[in-house]
């Protein structure tokens, strides 16, 4: 584990697109600005959509982990 | 030379370039149930992007927003007839391909329940979240005979004529129609 804390884990699992990033924009407003939400998620797409979505927000994924079936996004709110 | 004063004459003339806000104007044209569901997908991902969201429903894609649970009277001959013969909301919606007779709409329903993928329901709720404004076209709903009154209870809707779709599409990132 990094050397980070978790605000907070939101289970996206079996959640299909658009789902997983419209949760994670909802969340991310009830954390505060430097504060990590892990995500857990089994949709594939998110590899690619929720980097997309921090860049377009503004906010950082500071690193995710690919399990058999399970992906974890640790992302951080910045502004 | 005021170096200052022309920054800021060009910063203005910039915010005021056609697409300079980071927006998302869509006409929903379509009252098929796959473009319908695509439409709403990329709204409410549009909105968890961060985008402002405005949606111009018109023509076929105005029987989506009918509540079934909404009764009006008053309608004309031709009014009732269209009212009648479209879809009464989003849940009667048909698939463009492949409706066989509604057994196909009945089995992409099935599978998204199985697939976990958002039902219309579940994206107007998402939406209604977000903030996603929807914007109805009044000529349709004038020509089709439908009325407010019969239309969902959504917090962002208004109708409006093809001036207000143009000034917000005018201004915003991403036009699409659907």
């Amino acid at each position: 584990m990094a050397d980070y804390a978790i605000a907070k884990t939101l289970d996206c699992k079996g959640l299909a697109c658009p789902m997983p990033i419209v949760r994670l924009s909802m969340e991310i407003a009830k954390v505060k600005v430097g504060e990590v939400i892990e995500m857990l998620t089994t949709d594939p797409g998110s590899l690619a959509d929720v980097p997309s979505w921090a860049k377009s927000t503004g906010n950082a994924v500071l690193e995710h982990k690919q399990e058999p079936g399970l992906i974890r996004f640790y992302v951080k709110r910045q502004k | 030379m005021d170096i200052e004063k022309e920054l800021s004459e060009l910063k203005a003339k910039v915010d005021a370039l056609p697409g300079a806000e980071n927006k998302l104007s869509m006409v929903v044209f379509s009252g098929d149930l796959d473009k319908q569901l695509a439409s709403l997908i990329i709204a409410t991902g549009a909105a968890a992007m961060g985008m402002k969201v405005v949606l111009f429903y018109t023509f076929w894609g105005t029987a989506a927003l009918r509540d079934p649970a909404k009764k009006v009277g008053g309608k004309s001959f031709m009014g009732k007839m269209f009212g009648f013969m479209l879809p009464k909301g989003r849940n009667k919606l048909k698939l463009s391909q492949m409706h066989m007779a509604g057994a196909g709409t009945a089995m992409l329903k099935d599978l998204m329940k199985k697939k976990n993928v958002a039902s219309l329901d579940q994206l107007f709720e998402a939406a209604a979240m977000l903030g996603v404004e929807i914007n109805i076209c009044e000529m349709s709903m004038d020509l089709m005979g439908m009325k407010l009154e019969e239309m969902i209870d959504y917090p962002n809707l208004k109708v409006v004529g093809v001036a207000s779709f143009l000034a917000d599409a005018k201004e915003s990132s991403v036009q699409l129609f659907i």
